[in-house]
């Protein structure tokens, strides 16, 4: 039996199939990956004029909803939606109303009756932009920014990019993701897509204590060596390791973890040579990764986050394409039947 | 106890049907007589006796009143998510005509005056028979016993620690050994609280993809082996409520072959759904514990089937809109599950995975005699019961629903199964369209 509960797809894609909301990668195809990288193609051209703007989103709301602080991100939306010529309200919730117990729901109404288009939001909790889409009025497109160890597709999508312009398509591309899988919905994301894109092989490689249960189930192999899971890679990507995760006995010591999954020059170089090095930031020197690693030519960590602004461009005119196309029609049906 | 003062020199027929007892028989009905609140007669004397009343059950099924282990009616002090009259009367309309209330309100029902509380509120609000389950520990804090003599004396038919367990091995056993010494059924929810810590979704599949926090299965097996174990120690009665893998079936199977005093029930949400239900982030389906996977649903069915689960309860949570309003981890964990058992079940038998008589089984005989009662439908039992029509379908949604909660399994679709009638001593508590 399953529940009525509506299917990831059902909340973000519009009846054709258009994207409205951006939550997750689950669900979506191949076609609509690809068309998000191509989007995202044209828009690096933007980037690098000396206006640097186009009217897409002319007149519409975007608001940057943070539940958790981040930097990167929340600069990267801003940027991208100035590009896009909106106007932007960064609301940073993690020190405002939710800590003075107000509800989220409550959260939602008030900036609700701002007349926004556009939520960008990052939350703690697994699943809040979910919620989030489904509690507020129809017509506000919710971009997920990061939830809890969930998902964070638009990480996902600019590593992806990346990984296009540096090796050209997926296809035969042999890829490891390194370090803390269980808290991380960067790797959840990468994998989704690297999966759908047609990677020929996804390796995450961590010890035991930093792997999801049934993590195989995803779409990836598990590689306890990093020595061997490096050989032939085309692709390493190294994630953030908190230091907190020493406290819950997940690991003894940030010693051991570097000697054994930390990314220096020697392993490196056990992969294919023009193996890239990725890392979503912010990175931890001598931690996840050596810094002659991150700063030496196999490094594109710097090229992710100028790529994050071009896919985040394409998500949010897509999803705000999604919106106008979806109430257009709405009114068309109702002309129809003689409703306007 | 429950408000059951009625008029006593009633009598009602009931004509047509099946008759369902929860020990396996099935016989059609001619007549089933119901005078002074209990079965006068079920054969020829009955067909040809007159009575103020006659209902006519043609197409339905006549069982004993469904007997519920595990329902939350959170009176006294949550009254913003249900209280005895609400929960009481959407019980009735499930078919139940006996629930045994949680020791989990406000206060904990740790004390004979709480009982008492509980007990009184019943006899005013409740048309049904409503049991309370003490407190096993004071405050259900696990750490000093509970007063379970005086507990049992005031009307308690078990005690337990409602959804909260006891960490320390040490008190669990001195709880088990107390409870022994007077004859007392514990009731407990086996969860090893430091391996479940902060999850709220089953370690598997579901949660590797949508990155919510895990409870392993390892969290309720291995405080099903500690318990079994301490039960055969002690000799305490044991009941394992609310299961949720398909290896603690095993264990409880193989610990009954030994000898050892164990009951067991599980949750018909658990009969029914996997943690695919959580694919969507559905907060309904946030629950303690967690739906596990299809292997675990399966064994649960077949341990219902072959009798090692006694009983199916409701596991019945209501909750306020808010507590379900949020993003799932944020959210509390329960359903509002007690109209819904009997149409989830008949899913079940539908699909071929259950019979009529087991489903009926744990929903009667079963639970009854865990806690020393029966269910049965012969001369001079008392008259709870429960009919209903197994083709006739309804549909839950937040006009329909009796309970103060709104957070059903499955709505805005059609179920089957109607309860027509609910008989306490007789008397109709409920009765549907």
């Amino acid at each position: 039996m399953t529940s009525n509960a509506a299917s990831p797809n059902h909340l973000q894609l519009t009846r054709d199939g258009q994207l409205r909301h951006f939550l997750t990668l689950d669900g979506l195809g191949r076609d609509l990956l690809t068309d998000i990288l191509d989007t995202a193609d044209s828009f690096i051209e933007v980037g690098e004029r000396t206006i640097k703007k186009v009217p897409l989103l002319r007149g519409r709301t975007v608001v940057n909803l943070f539940f958790e602080s981040s930097t990167r991100t929340r600069s990267t939306f801003e940027l991208a939606a100035k590009r896009l010529s909106a106007d932007v309200l960064n609301l940073d919730i993690s020190t405002s109303a939710t800590s003075k117990g107000e509800s989220l729901s409550d959260t939602l109404l008030n900036l609700e009756a701002m007349a926004s288009d556009m939520f960008v939001v990052r939350h703690a909790q697994s699943g809040a932009p979910h919620f989030i889409a489904e509690s507020v009025t129809p017509g506000v497109a919710i971009i997920n920014a990061g939830d809890g160890r969930h998902a964070h597709p638009t990480q996902a999508m600019l590593d992806m990019l990346t990984i296009r312009q540096h090796k050209g398509a997926f296809e035969g591309l042999k890829v490891a993701i390194v370090g803390d899988i269980l808290h991380s919905r960067v790797a959840r994301s990468q994998i989704r897509a690297l999966n759908e894109l047609g990677a020929e092989q996804i390796r995450v490689i961590a010890p035991g204590t930093l792997l999801p249960n049934d993590v195989e189930s995803l779409g990836c192999t598990v590689e306890y060596d990093m020595t061997r899971g490096m050989k032939d890679l085309d692709v390493v990507i190294m994630l953030r390791l908190q230091k907190e995760r020493m406290e819950g006995a997940l690991l003894p010591s940030e010693r051991e973890f570097y000697r054994l999954y930390g990314l220096s020059q020697e392993k490196l170089a056990l992969a294919h040579p023009e193996c890239i090095v990725m890392h979503p930031g912010p990175i931890n020197r001598g931690v996840e990764i050596e810094s002659a690693v991150a700063d030496g030519p196999q490094s594109v960590i710097l090229n992710q986050v100028t790529n994050g602004i071009a896919i985040r461009m394409a998500v949010m005119s897509m999803a705000m394409g999604g919106q106008v196309a979806e109430r257009q029609q709405k009114l068309t049906e109702q002309t129809e039947r003689g409703l306007v | 106890m429950s408000g059951m003062e009625h008029s006593s020199g009633a009598s009602l027929k009931i004509i047509g049907g099946q008759l369902l007892d929860g020990h396996g028989s099935e016989t059609a009905n001619r007549a089933l007589l119901i005078r002074n609140g209990r079965i006068v007669d079920s054969g020829e004397e009955a067909v040809n006796a007159s009575a103020d009343q006659t209902f006519n059950a043609e197409g339905c099924v006549i069982t004993p009143g469904f007997v519920d282990l595990c329902c939350n009616l959170r009176e006294p002090g949550n009254g913003q998510k249900g209280n005895i009259a609400s929960e009481t009367n959407a019980a009735a309309r499930g078919g139940f005509t006996t629930v045994c209330a949680s020791p989990e309100t406000s206060p904990v029902n740790d004390s004979r005056a709480v009982t008492h509380l509980i007990r009184d509120g019943a006899a005013t609000s409740s048309p049904i028979r409503v049991l309370p389950v003490g407190a096993v520990t004071r405050g259900l804090e696990g750490e000093m016993l509970s007063d379970m003599e005086g507990l049992a004396a005031a009307g308690c038919v078990a005690v337990g620690n409602g959804s909260r367990g006891v960490r320390n091995a040490r008190i669990l056993r001195r709880c088990m050994a107390y409870a022994q010494t007077f004859g007392l059924t514990v009731m407990f929810r086996p969860e090893n609280q430091s391996l479940a810590a902060d999850g709220y979704a089953h370690d598997g599949l579901v949660t590797a993809r949508l990155g919510l926090l895990g409870i392993p299965e390892v969290a309720e097996t291995a405080s099903v082996m500690e318990m079994l174990l301490l039960a055969e120690e002690t000799g305490v009665r044991l009941h394992l409520s609310q299961l949720s893998c398909g290896r603690s079936v095993e264990m409880i199977a193989d610990a009954r072959s030994r000898g050892i005093a164990v009951t067991a029930d599980v949750a018909m949400h658990q009969l029914a759904f996997t943690e695919d239900a959580l694919a969507g982030f559905d907060s309904r389906f946030h629950l303690r514990p967690p739906l596990r996977s299809e292997a675990d649903r399966k064994a649960l069915v077949a341990g219902v089937r072959e009798g090692v689960i006694d009983a199916i309860v409701s596991q019945h949570l209501p909750h306020d809109s808010a507590a379900k309003q949020a993003p799932l981890p944020a959210t509390e964990p329960g359903l509002s599950s007690v109209e819904s058992v009997l149409s989830l079940g008949l899913i079940l038998v539908q699909r071929g995975e259950l019979k009529l008589t087991e489903l009926v089984r744990g929903l009667t005989a079963g639970p009854a005699s865990v806690i020393g009662r029966t269910a049965m439908i012969s001369k001079d039992e008392v008259a709870d019961l429960c009919v209903f029509d197994p083709g006739a379908c309804w549909t839950a949604d937040r006009l329909s629903l009796v309970s103060a909660g709104h957070h059903a399994p499955v709505l805005g679709q059609p179920l089957p199964g109607v309860v027509r009638l609910t008989l306490v001593e007789g008397q109709e508590v409920w009765a549907g369209a």
